[in-house]
């Protein structure tokens, strides 16, 4: 065992001998192979962190969610349906919800505007969303106007900015009174904009939806995991298209790194035939330059890795923001919580040092079975 | 110690390039003795060498190596065998550019798994005998001829080898160097170590620390 240890030592120190000798060439190395693995472990990590986010988000938003549909269009619910539902079997907790959408001419972006459910924002102020504070430049006891679309002007005072931590859900939200809601949108007393239900038994949920949508036919029924399913395809598909974005960087990168690791230059094909002549075996020629490939790929790995970490969960992603976090119209400005999956690193490990290593591989083993009378005969 | 019984070796056989650097060779090496090759350019010396150090399979007949035929020993074996018994000094030297003179000298070692410390302690005793001591961690490519000749050596003598093989060793040497290479020669006649070498220079092949000559030509060897 420890004849096997120093050997793997003697391997290692030619190994990195042989790296410093050719500085440039694996540095160049280095630095393209690096940035491959940066550009897709950036696109995993945020894409991960942001499904993950708003899947921890959904997991609080109700198990139902019934709309009226008019013309195949969402319209109010009418007084009487709240109570209609309260007479479905396992149905437990019915809140009618009223929110709607504003566009601010002086941002030019939509605004969400919702009364929250426990009634806890008092007339005449409203509790903003972070992406507010910013565009506006709000702060707590300032006031705001809007021009509602009946023409009347509003005023509130700021009574409280949303915290930063929910911004992917809140970073356009205003919270109001009900009074104010309903007098701002002029929207008719009684009437909701959907329901919100929650059901006794989470395996019933499907049963309840289906009585829920004989019961009130002209309603649709919407389940969390319907949303979730949802958030989860537009996720998948934005980080399609970013790769789609990168496919042809990411191949170029590839192919510059295969050719640089599989071709063999003069030098190193005589120094392979020294090796083998004073008494190197082929297999410790391949053994030699396995460690080469993997020092090179394992470093490009961890630092890739590690600087993709930092662009994604430290310096809010600046690379690829626009493309994979459009939400509203204002951008929403936070910082991912870390989430790691271990089976998409094993992954990306899988298809960035596995090809590398073959490619390194085939070449040496092509070099290292020539006779090593070869440099006598040079 | 080394017996060659009607060796030949073809490169490209069956091609139309077709070449027979060796024709039936048969030649008993003594142990402990210094032999030379000598013959001019083609005559098949170093294809010779090649076939003695296990480098090369002769395509037929027979080589021993202590009474045990190794010409038909897989790769492995032969690599096991050249490593233990054999060590080489090439004519343009081929040491590793790059690397010191004591990681080139210490380059045969890695693959016996000796430890560290002791393989630099033998590596540093070899550069001291061959006055190398002081040019130890310098680049091979910064020392002159004469230098890396005796790098080459101490790296052909790492693993003690029985035999010390050399293909034309002063081909690259002015005289002076040349004249203190046979020096070096000698020495190892002294303390018993087999060396055969090529060479065509007079210088090496008529001097006293030689006690053999074998003369080739066309790939046969030339009866006196």
């Amino acid at each position: 065992m420890t004849v096997w240890f120093e050997k793997q030592r003697h391997l290692i120190d030619f190994t990195l001998a042989s790296l410093i000798r050719r500085k440039g060439r694996n540095l160049g190395l280095l630095f393209v192979y690096t940035l491959l693995v940066f550009v897709l472990a950036s696109v995993m990590l945020y894409t991960h962190a942001l499904r993950h986010e708003a899947a921890v988000i959904l997991e609080g938003s109700p198990e139902v969610l019934l709309q009226r549909l008019v013309a195949g269009r969402h319209d109010l619910i009418p007084p009487g349906y709240i109570e209609r539902i309260g007479t479905v079997r396992g149905v437990q907790q019915i809140r009618g919800r009223l929110w709607g959408y504003y566009y601010d001419s002086v941002v030019k972006a939509n605004y969400t505007f919702m009364v929250p459910e426990d009634g806890s924002v008092a007339k005449g102020t409203l509790v903003v969303g972070p992406a507010l504070e910013r565009e506006r430049g709000l702060a707590r006891d300032n006031g705001i106007s809007f021009r509602a679309y009946s023409g009347q002007l509003f005023s509130f005072t700021v009574a409280a900015v949303l915290p930063q931590a929910s911004e992917l859900a809140s970073a356009d939200l205003i919270l109001m009174n009900e009074g104010d809601f309903r007098a701002f949108f002029a929207y008719p007393a009684g009437h909701y904009t959907d329901v919100a239900l929650s059901v006794a038994n989470p395996k019933e949920v499907r049963n309840v939806a289906n009585k829920l949508a004989n019961l009130l036919p002209d309603s649709r029924p919407i389940l969390r995991e319907e949303v979730q399913r949802t958030y989860a395809s537009v996720f998948d598909w934005r980080e399609g298209i970013m790769l789609a974005l990168l496919s042809a960087a990411i191949l170029a990168f590839s192919i510059l790194a295969w050719e640089k690791a599989s071709g063999l230059s003069a030098d190193e094909k005589r120094e392979i035939g020294i090796l083998k002549a004073i008494g190197w075996e082929t297999g410790d020629v391949i053994r030699m330059k396995l460690w080469e490939g993997g020092l090179i790929s394992l470093t490009a790995f961890l630092v890739g890795f590690v600087a993709a970490y930092l662009h994604v969960f430290r310096a809010g992603s600046p690379l690829f923001e626009p493309v994979l976090k459009g939400w509203a119209v204002l951008y929403p400005r936070f910082d991912l919580v870390p989430v790691i999956d271990g089976l998409q690193v094993a992954t990306l490990f899988f298809f960035t040092v596995f090809p590398y290593m073959a490619a390194v591989l085939v070449p040496i083993w092509r070099a290292a079975v020539t006779d090593p009378d070869a440099v006598m005969r040079a | 110690m080394i017996e060659l019984r009607d060796v030949k070796k073809a490169f490209n056989q069956g091609q139309h390039n077709e070449y027979w650097a060796l024709s039936g060779i048969s030649l008993t090496i003594e142990a402990r003795r210094v032999t030379a090759l000598r013959g001019p350019s083609g005559s098949g010396k170093t294809t010779l060498l090649t076939l003695i150090g296990c480098l090369a399979r002769p395509t037929s007949g027979r080589v021993s190596l202590h009474g045990r035929d190794i010409s038909g020993l897989p790769e492995r074996f032969l690599t096991e065998i050249r490593r233990k018994t054999f060590g080489f000094v090439f004519q343009q030297f081929n040491l590793i550019k790059g690397l010191s003179a004591m990681e080139n000298v210490m380059l045969p070692a890695y693959p016996t798994g000796r430890p560290h410390r002791e393989l630099k302690q033998r590596a540093e005793a070899l550069l001291d005998r061959l006055r190398l001591a002081h040019r130890r961690d310098a680049r091979v490519e910064w020392l002159s001829g004469g230098e890396q000749q005796r790098v080459a050596i101490a790296r052909a003598l790492i693993n003690d080898p029985e035999v010390l093989i050399a293909d034309e060793p002063t081909a690259n040497l002015d005289t002076a160097l040349a004249k203190e290479f046979m020096a070096i020669l000698e020495s190892f006649g002294e303390e018993g170590r087999t060396v055969i070498l090529t060479s065509h220079d007079p210088l090496v092949v008529e001097s006293a620390a030689v006690n053999r000559v074998v003369d080739m030509r066309d790939g046969l060897i030339v009866e006196p």
